[in-house]
């Protein structure tokens, strides 16, 4: 990454439709000015803080103490060790479930958007959960909903409807986590679907009516595969975040009863900041974000192959 | 036609359902912010009766909100003024392909948007903590504004983009420096998409978790995301003045939202929609 110009030669080419009459030299110069305060911020911030973090997973570090080199032997600790396991099943369970639920709802439901097109404001209705702070949503999730004592859930049990907490359910934990979250998520992708359609000519949905085509033909037909990059692009970014879920688990069960809802995020804090590893917390957090960032090359080359088109 | 105006209804009643799921959670924050204790335990369900606004004060000063508020107030505004300034700059010259090497630096942007919070939080704690810099907004603002810049140089760009270039020739012509045609001239016609950028890092930068917990957490005065976090602890049980500072936190936001929804929208959806 050069953060300086690199030796601008004269007689470059210019790139086409901005030819200036300056010269290309002070042009890209002052190019560099342009760039140069976030690129600057960018590195130091972003790009370092990675290095050292895969660096640190190679390493042994209490944090206080000078790191020692200890190799793979981080990777190989954790690949043999029983919580990485679970904590990365469960991330695989959210996986299966974000890319399966919220999307089937969302496509579902911004085509009803579509069609009704009187309800089309409820849009803006829908993405109301997913501004509200995470630590606000679970909070009201938490007393609101799922608590047996304040909640919807304990009034029903008081009406002979009895529907265990299952924040506090060594089986059920992680899918109460997840109900919040997808509370929270459906309504984004929604909206993202939503515009999506909205740029498919209408002319073709009509003339499929004609023919008789119903609201799922429709759907499943037409609409659905004239936005398959979007889609595509969603179920990509949902692979990647499945694999960083930090907040909702954190606030909600902290990875508990019993470490049933432990992800790989909270497994890292836990071994950062609660047990002075760094370097297995290193090595765990370039796991996640490693697999993240392979599902996203991944995703360029489908999209370079003209698996798009 | 039957069955079509059959559908119709059905796919109604389905926005319908899902509108009152979406409400019905929030529906119950703003009711129980307003009921005692008691009342929240008797019957969530409820109208309150009788109404106990004083929730919302005792709220404010038991968890001294107001100096956290005042604390989250300033790192949003320190970040968006850093991302807005920095990642205009960065997304005109972007755009009019300035630097020779745009594509490898717009290949790092790219690349850097993939970056998740936990491959970073490490190496920093620990940088900021031998600094002596933990509980810094400057610092945490600065993070944020890492963070956020491939995303605002990314939408930013595509409003650069529409600025017709004749514009900054006659500019040109005019006798404007290069600089000069940027403030006067280019700057003025993207503000819609600046501040689309400063209400989407500013919505960001209020509700994000990770990073305030980390650097604030052992603060005196924590961000307010961080302190409401800790009131489980100090509340307990008291689920009314969770829910009114609920209210205070997510209150504002949600108006805001609702009064400039089209920019949020629009810059939410910005980059998902792939053509």
């Amino acid at each position: 990454m050069p953060a300086r110009p690199a030796g601008s030669e004269a007689g470059s080419e210019v790139a086409p439709g901005v030819a200036w009459p300056a010269s290309e030299r002070r042009r890209d110069l002052s190019g560099w000015f342009y760039v140069g305060p976030s690129l600057l911020i960018n590195c130091l911030f972003l790009l370092f803080p990675v290095f050292a973090t895969l660096w640190m997973s190679l390493t042994s570090w209490n944090g206080l103490e000078s790191p020692q080199w200890v190799g793979a032997a981080n990777f190989l600790e954790l690949f043999a060790s029983q919580p990485f396991w679970g904590a990365a099943v469960n991330n695989a369970k959210w996986t299966v479930i974000f890319l399966t639920v919220p999307i089937a709802l969302a496509l579902l439901v911004a085509a009803a958007l579509l069609r009704v097109r009187r309800l089309g404001f409820l849009q803006t209705l829908f993405l109301v959960p997913y501004i509200l702070p995470t630590v606000v949503q679970a909070r009201v999730w938490q007393g609101m909903i799922l608590n047996p004592e304040t909640g919807l859930f304990g009034w029903l049990g008081k009406h002979g409807i009895n529907i265990p907490d299952p924040l506090i359910s060594t089986t059920f934990s992680l899918y109460g986590i997840a109900i919040v979250n997808l509370w929270a998520w459906w309504g984004f992708l929604t909206v993202i679907f939503f515009a999506a359609f909205r740029q498919i000519d209408r002319s073709l949905l009509e003339a499929a009516q004609v023919e008789g085509a119903g609201f799922w033909q429709q759907l499943i037909h037409i609409q659905i595969p004239l936005i398959k990059p979007t889609v595509l692009f969603m179920l990509i970014m949902t692979f990647v975040w499945s694999f960083l879920v930090f907040d909702y688990v954190y606030v909600l069960t902290d990875g508990g009863p019993a470490g049933s809802s432990e992800v790989l995020s909270t497994l890292a804090f836990r071994y950062g900041f609660e047990r002075f590893e760094f370097g297995k917390a290193a090595a765990i957090s370039a796991c996640a974000g490693l697999l993240g960032m392979f599902a996203i090359s991944f995703y360029l080359w489908l999209q370079k192959k003209g698996f798009e088109r | 036609m039957q069955t079509r105006k059959l559908e119709t209804t059905a796919l109604a009643g389905l926005l319908l359902l899902m509108a009152l799921v979406t409400l019905f959670p929030i529906a119950l924050m703003l009711l129980n912010s307003v009921k005692s204790d008691v009342a929240v335990q008797t019957n969530p369900l409820a109208l309150p009766n009788p109404l106990a606004l004083d929730n919302f004060s005792k709220a404010w000063d038991q968890a001294h909100l107001g100096s956290s508020i005042f604390l989250s107030v300033r790192i949003v505004l320190l970040t968006v003024l850093f991302t807005c300034t920095t990642t205009c700059l960065a997304a005109y010259a972007l755009a009019r392909r300035k630097v020779r090497h745009w594509p490898l630096v717009s290949g790092y942007f790219l690349a850097a948007t993939t970056v998740p919070i936990t491959l970073l939080i490490f190496p920093l704690y620990s940088l900021v903590v031998r600094m002596g810099l933990l509980g810094n907004e400057i610092v945490l603002a600065l993070i944020y504004t890492a963070i956020y810049t491939p995303f605002s140089i990314f939408l930013l760009r595509s409003y650069f983009l529409a600025v017709p270039l004749e514009l900054e020739e006659a500019a040109q012509l005019d006798g404007a420096a290069g600089f000069q045609i940027f403030l006067q001239v280019v700057l003025p016609l993207v503000s819609p998409g600046i501040l689309t950028v400063a209400l989407i890092v500013a919505l960001f930068t209020w509700n994000e978790f990770l990073l305030s917990l980390t650097f604030f957490q052992s603060e005196d005065v924590k961000t307010a995301i961080v302190e409401f976090y800790s009131f489980q602890g100090r509340f307990g049980t008291q689920w009314s003045l969770m829910m009114a500072s609920s209210v205070i936190l997510a209150g504002p936001i949600i108006v805001i939202f609702l009064v400039l929804q089209r920019f949020f929208v629009e810059g939410l959806v910005a980059g998902s929609v792939k053509g």
